[in-house]
């Protein structure tokens, strides 16, 4: 049934993982970036998450096809374009995070004398943790889509097995690439939200804590 | 009107109600009370097959509902709950001809009704039929809800805690509202509270129940003078505030919470404030808080758009009947009583205004005549 | 490069054209099937919520499972051509449709559900009258949210002969003409960028007025 040997099934399969992860880690960090300075300009905030929208509205072959333009056939593209469609849940949910986070405790971090960086750091980004967790869920499951279509422009991941399959015709190689994708996606969801849930349960910070 | 006749209800092996047998009369103003759980809700919401009961007969109007067409019985019966229920999508005009159109009324007449029942309780058309619910005050909607029950004239009007959301003054407000026109338009009323005043004050009858029976189907006085077993007299106790008629103070009696304007005020902003609070009239003070009288709504309303006006101030307050908060509650009683007030405004020795009496706080101290003995039980 | 882009444009017009139609119609063809397979569906299963959200959680599993992939496991059904691009996407479409048309009208709150039975209104009154009215901002949103997918979506319909633009992309892609990729790219991203901001603009209108301000407090 398997048309590939067991060692190209491994390695596409941690390049997959690699691409994913590469793109929603750089995304993370700027995202965090953004949705933190967000709350600081509320003004801004609104033209700016409807901004970082319209990425997300671009359909995702375009997205690819734009960027190999400029950055050519391979796993940049990929990792660009993962970046980029990223980018809106972890800046929105980083943003929603922090302004959710309860007066009353911004008031004893600051009673208690911490200074804005501390209640940065030690109240408002513990608190959005789990909702931010919840836009990695969502960025890392696209991401997944996006590396698979990423073939199209010259990327490596399983991608290449569905594709194989498709041209060929041949139901096989298409599930070699297929049902490793769909564990991913599947065990992604299962263990991140799993992460939510607990990190919503216990990690908060308490103003009884 | 309404017979139950032996009913039980159980939900799974939960029962609800068991055997109850119930008469409520034609044009009898019906209070359902008791602790939450009791069933009074669950009987409530029998009458209009909202649920089905286990067992037993219900009759309205000397018919089987159970062989009546759910929908078509529920159109002949009134109902306003406590979440008031307004539907946020359509008008206030749109709410309330909501029966009427379901049943097919031509458009002419449901204008005409709407309109009717607004002016019934003092709301203009003019300024209320566009509007949507999301723009009126808690009071102002429930009082919609209301007219939206009445506007089939049904001759039976279910209420389940109509009144429980609301501020105590609007509360009030209302409660003398739906006596009136319960009295003015002999409707039958099945109403259902846990506030033993609002029972006192409103029913022609109170059914007190408890774990699903019946425990005293009586008219208030006899309930209160004639408490039925020890459960009754201690609901009724619970609720009553320990007030002696005749050694008590005003201060010790009136409520306290009250709006009052300054002279100062802005015109607008008072007219604001007022629907905002439901109340009916302006107590006006100058800046000191000593009282200077009462602009009614209506004296409002004549000037407003009639002239510029600034602030209250340049209004004439009409002069009130007071009483000083150390007199003897009596004293204030008498004087509602035999002057027909609605209230009376409570002040201090300089004049200044520290709250209000009303009929509500007669109905308390009258729990407290009947017990007021008892103030050995603390 | 933007008078190679021209010309590039101008030889191919009649492709883009096509291309741009054919999208525009399987993209619609798949939304209308994907709605009205999906708002009748949301409401049943708001009448029997515990089936509603087994129903919601399988989907939302069988909605990671990537497009392309999607593609390739109905292809040995449904053959090379426009028809497996249309199963698909109409497979992908009803998800979001169908979970904000449950969510909406189940959030309708129960007061008004409870008043509109206690005056008398039939299932399907309450339904056309209370329901619908107050969720219809909400399903809108899901259509929109489907529309956007789709048009991305149709874009990788290619590799099965789904035509479209994708088909202008691909060509550039294999070609590495970059002017032929922006071809495709630019009015597919267009397309979809105008799509969600359109829908979203019905999703406002739709929003009963009582419910404009209720909302924005």
């Amino acid at each position: 049934m398997l048309i590939a040997d067991w060692s190209e099934i491994i390695e596409r399969i941690l390049v997959h993982f690699q691409i994913s992860v590469t793109g929603v880690a750089l995304a993370t960090i700027v995202g965090m970036v953004i949705g933190i300075a967000l709350t600081r300009f509320p003004k801004i905030a609104t033209p700016a998450l409807s901004i970082i929208e319209v990425f997300q509205t671009i359909p995702s072959l375009a997205m690819l096809s734009i960027l190999l333009i400029f950055l050519g056939l391979g796993n940049n593209t990929a990792i660009m374009a993962i970046f980029f469609y990223s980018l809106l849940p972890i800046v929105r949910n980083t943003h929603a995070g922090i302004l959710s986070v309860d007066p009353a405790l911004l008031d004893a971090g600051r009673g208690m004398g911490m200074n804005s960086l501390q209640v940065l750091f030690k109240v408002e980004i513990p608190n959005a943790i789990p909702v931010i967790v919840s836009g990695l869920r969502i960025s890392l499951i696209t991401a997944y889509g996006i590396v698979t279509i990423s073939v199209l422009v010259g990327g490596g991941g399983l991608g290449r097995f569905v594709y194989r399959g498709i041209q060929m015709q041949n139901m096989g190689v298409m599930l070699t690439g297929a049902i490793p994708i769909a564990a991913m996606a599947f065990l992604t969801d299962l263990l991140l939200n799993a992460l939510e849930k607990r990190l919503t349960k216990h990690s908060r910070p308490r103003l009884t804590a | 009107m309404v017979v139950f006749e032996n009913i039980s209800k159980s939900f799974g092996n939960n029962v609800v109600i068991q055997n109850l047998s119930l008469n409520i009369k034609r044009g009898q103003f019906a209070v359902l009370i008791g602790p939450s759980g009791c069933g009074k809700t669950t009987s409530l919401r029998m009458i209009n097959r909202l649920i089905e009961p286990t067992m037993g007969t219900i009759l309205v109007d000397d018919q089987d509902i159970s062989k009546v067409n759910p929908v078509d019985l529920r159109r002949q019966i009134g109902y306003v709950i406590q979440q008031i229920g307004l539907f946020p999508n359509m008008t206030i005009e749109q709410n309330i001809e909501v029966v009427p159109k379901l049943l097919g009324w031509p458009k002419e007449k449901r204008r005409e009704r709407v309109r009717e029942l607004l002016e019934m309780v003092g709301m203009n058309p003019l300024q209320y039929c566009n509007r949507y619910p999301s723009e009126l005050s808690g009071g102002q909607q429930q009082r919609v809800g209301v007219l939206r029950a009445l506007a089939v004239s049904p001759p039976l009007l279910l209420m389940d805690e109509p009144f429980g959301a609301l501020d105590p003054i609007t509360r009030e407000t209302l409660q003398d509202e739906i006596k009136k026109l319960q009295t003015d338009l002999g409707i039958t009323i099945v109403f259902v509270t846990h506030d033993i005043d609002e029972a006192v004050k409103l029913a022609d009858v109170i059914i007190l129940m408890k774990d699903g029976k019946i425990v005293q189907a009586a008219p208030p006085e006899e309930l209160l003078s004639n408490p039925a077993g020890d459960f009754v007299r201690e609901f009724i106790g619970k609720k009553r505030l320990h007030v002696n008629y005749d050694v008590d103070l005003v201060r010790e009696i009136m409520n306290s919470k009250i709006f009052t304007v300054t002279k100062s005020k802005g015109f607008a902003e008072s007219i604001a404030l007022m629907r905002q609070r439901n109340v009916d009239s302006l107590i006006v003070t100058d800046d000191d808080g000593r009282l200077e009288g009462v602009i009614p709504v209506e004296a409002l309303r004549d000037v407003a758009g009639k002239k510029m006006i600034n602030t209250i101030g340049e209004l004439e307050p009409a002069k009130v009947p007071t009483i000083n908060l150390n007199a003897q509650a009596r004293e204030a009683f008498d004087t509602i009583l035999s002057e027909k007030l609605p209230y009376l405004i409570v002040v201090d020795s300089k004049n200044r205004v520290r709250g209000l009496v009303t009929k509500t706080s007669l109905v308390k101290a009258l729990a407290g005549v009947v017990w007021g003995e008892n103030a050995d039980d603390e | 490069m933007m008078s190679e882009f021209l010309s590039v444009l101008e030889s191919n017009w009649g492709r883009l054209v096509t291309a741009f139609s054919i999208h525009v119609q399987v993209a619609l063809i798949a939304v209308l099937l994907g709605s009205l397979i999906a708002i009748p569906l949301g409401i049943i299963l708001t009448r029997c919520p515990r089936m509603g959200k087994k129903v919601i959680a399988v989907l939302s599993v069988l909605q990671t499972v990537p497009s392309m992939v999607m593609f390739g496991l109905l292809l040995p059904f449904t053959g090379i051509g426009r028809p497996t691009a249309i199963v698909v996407l109409t497979l992908y479409s009803i998800l979001p449709i169908l979970r904000n048309t449950y969510t909406g009208i189940s959030d309708v709150a129960d007061s008004y559900v409870d008043a509109a039975r206690g005056m008398g209104m039939s299932g399907r009154q309450v339904l056309c009258r209370v329901e619908l009215p107050i969720a219809l901002p909400v399903i809108v949103t899901g259509i929109r949210i489907s529309s956007v997918y789709i048009i991305s979506w149709a874009t990788v319909a290619t590799i099965v002969g789904g035509g479209g633009l994708g088909d202008i992309i691909f060509i550039g892609v294999a070609r590495n003409n970059h002017a032929m990729i922006l071809m495709g790219a630019i009015p597919a991203s267009l397309l979809a960028i105008t799509t969600s901001f359109i829908i979203g603009r019905i999703a406002k209108a739709v929003t009963p007025r009582g419910l404009r301000r209720e909302r924005a407090r």
